[in-house]
């Protein structure tokens, strides 16, 4: 008897703590949403979104720079990230030797966990004066180094384990039959891989990469030390970015004395949850359309 | 000669240039932070805390950031550790399979996994507004709990997910209740996944720094209690790299070293350990 009541007792209460995960995504939304309600009441959205009068003392909180400083970091990342990704993974997964292999396989996990704070240490004293000294120079144009091009090498060196681990694992999932069925036709390796590996692959390496992208989209401290923080819609990527994360962190300090300047910071923090929410829902729809044309 | 073997060297020699350059910007990046961090890591800077200010103080060391990072992260992982347990193994052995609740906490645990650190370091200085708390040790372990607590959960859940069938069916047939088979059995049987899923989880806690910037403050001193700011090791690379002054910034190259070391040696060790944990495992 006691064991059966201890049995629903036990089952009450880890529910309870079950409902935790969901709670918790409500309360951020309602909570990020209840304390950026002033500014919404106060200013139209699209102002918000589309504005790029930043002038807090004035009232006046456009966000687009600093969306548009997101996006530029994000896409520059992604366009150095995904070729060498891809080309890594591949080789990797379908031409490297074994050993080679099993000695990498471990050595990228290890490299995921390095925190993103020390990628930014390695921006900051290797990237920006590379850019700096040698290769805006070399395309003729005079930068400090703190720029969209160094955040994107940063966030894409960042990412590279990440999507490369993920990568692999999907690769290696594809069955040796239908290699062998490619390469038995007389396909060479290469066009085995990219006519019948890649292909039955893809939906798994568009995953990767968007866990990869969602990773570098929200990166603050890396992107932070090296990005420049200038808010002005960068025109080239030499030019300084300010995106969302770090004008989150950068401000969040100061903004209690000037009114509604926490509620515009807090939208940018919502607006960042939302986009997260939304990446995930469209991963997860893929995803199980992916399951069920498997199965 | 064929151009499909000329096809073929090239993408070839192209996948193995870009796998090759992969790891030289990995191996530079670890190369650059052993180069900066070795010449300025000496005793001092382990065992003393930073005089005169940890920005403008050329003296002492970074014992409050090492401190102040194993205290929240230490915190943070015990408190995700009490939510993560339970919550998966409410998922894997009471819950219905593939039932709405089940499939709406796992959705949520992918969302939280997602969510920028920052938005959790916005989210959890709203709350110690709402209760009146200042930047403190406890604002910081809440914080980062709620950060590694997805990752946690996850990793957990995945080896959970894999115990057999089987085990639950005999563990029931001999009357044994649900709680006395997820605690007896399941727990057993995931041991070696929910020691590398919590290693995992306080090697990201331990380096993430938008997090605790707001939550956990920063300071001198080596916290005395969970309502004290705490220093932590990613917030001291940051602010300590930013200024003009050479003997600061070592502090911020030996923290960067520190931490690198730090979450290098337990991804090692969950390695080793999962390992040797896996031998008496049913599969």
């Amino acid at each position: 008897m006691i064991r059966l009541v201890k049995d629903k007792l036990a089952g009450a209460g880890m529910l309870a703590l079950a409902g935790v995960p969901g709670l918790v995504v409500f309360a951020m939304i309602l909570g990020l949403y209840g304390r950026s309600r002033p500014i919404l009441a106060a200013k139209p959205l699209s102002e918000l979104l589309f504005s790029s009068s930043w002038h807090p003392l004035r009232g006046e909180f456009g966000l687009f720079t600093f969306i548009m400083g997101t996006l530029w970091v994000t896409a520059v990342a992604v366009a150095i990230a995904i070729p060498l990704c891809l080309l890594a993974s591949i080789y990797l997964a379908e031409y490297a030797p074994r050993r080679l292999r099993e000695w990498t396989a471990p050595l990228i996990d290890l490299l995921a966990g390095i925190p993103s704070v020390v990628f930014g240490v390695w921006g900051v004293l290797v990237v920006v004066p590379l850019i700096k000294n040698h290769v805006a120079p070399l395309a003729g144009v005079s930068s400090s180094g703190y720029c969209v091009l160094a955040a994107g090498i940063v966030l894409a060196v960042m990412v590279f384990p990440v999507i490369v681990h993920v990568s692999v694992e999907v690769l290696k999932t594809v069955p040796n039959e239908v290699r062998e069925a490619s390469l038995a036709l007389g396909a060479t390796r290469w066009q085995t891989i990219r006519h019948v590996v890649m292909r039955k692959a893809m939906p798994g390496v568009i995953a990767a990469v968007v866990l990869g992208l969602s990773r570098a989209f929200g990166e603050t401290m890396a992107v932070l030390m090296v990005a420049g923080n200038v808010a002005a819609v960068p025109k080239t990527v030499f030019d300084p970015a300010y995106p969302l994360p770090a004008l989150i962190a950068n401000k969040y300090g100061e903004m209690l004395s000037v009114p509604m300047y926490d509620s515009a910071l807090l939208l940018a923090a919502l607006a960042l949850l939302m986009v997260v929410l939304l990446v995930n829902v469209a991963a997860r729809a893929i995803l199980l359309r992916v399951e069920r044309s498997v199965q | 000669m064929d151009a499909r073997k000329v096809e073929e060297f090239v993408w070839k020699t192209l996948a193995a240039a870009a796998a090759f350059a992969l790891f030289l910007s990995l191996f530079l990046i670890m190369a650059t932070i052993l180069a900066k961090g070795l010449p300025s890591l000496n005793m001092a800077m382990l065992t003393q805390t930073p005089r005169g200010g940890y920005y403008l103080g050329k003296e002492g060391g970074i014992l409050n950031a090492i401190v102040g990072s194993l205290y929240l992260a230490g915190g943070a992982t015990a408190l995700a550790l009490f939510l993560s347990v339970p919550i998966v193994l409410y998922l894997n052995v009471y819950a219905k399979k593939r039932s709405r609740f089940v499939l709406f906490t796992r959705f949520s645990l992918d969302v939280l996994w997602g969510v920028p650190s920052i938005v959790y370091g916005a989210f959890g200085f709203t709350i110690m507004l709402l209760f009146g708390l200042k930047a403190s040790l406890l604002g910081g372990i809440i914080a980062v709990a709620l950060l590694i607590l997805p990752i946690m959960s996850r990793a957990m859940d995945e080896v959970v997910r894999t115990v057999p069938h089987e085990l639950f069916e005999a563990s029931y047939a001999l009357g044994a209740t649900r709680l006395e088979t997820a605690l007896k059995v399941v727990a057993r049987q995931a041991v070696p996944g929910i020691v590398t899923a919590t290693l995992i989880a306080f090697g990201r806690g331990i380096g993430d720094a938008a997090s605790v910037m707001f939550t956990a403050g920063f300071t001198d001193a080596v916290p005395s209690s969970l309502l004290r700011p705490a220093a932590t090791l990613p917030l001291a690379i940051f602010y300590q790299l930013g200024t003009p002054f050479p003997e600061v910034q070592n502090r911020a190259y030996a923290s960067a070293l520190i931490l690198t070391l730090i979450v290098l040696a337990i991804s090692l060790v969950s390695r080793v350990l999962a390992r040797n944990l896996t031998k008496h495992i049913v599969k």
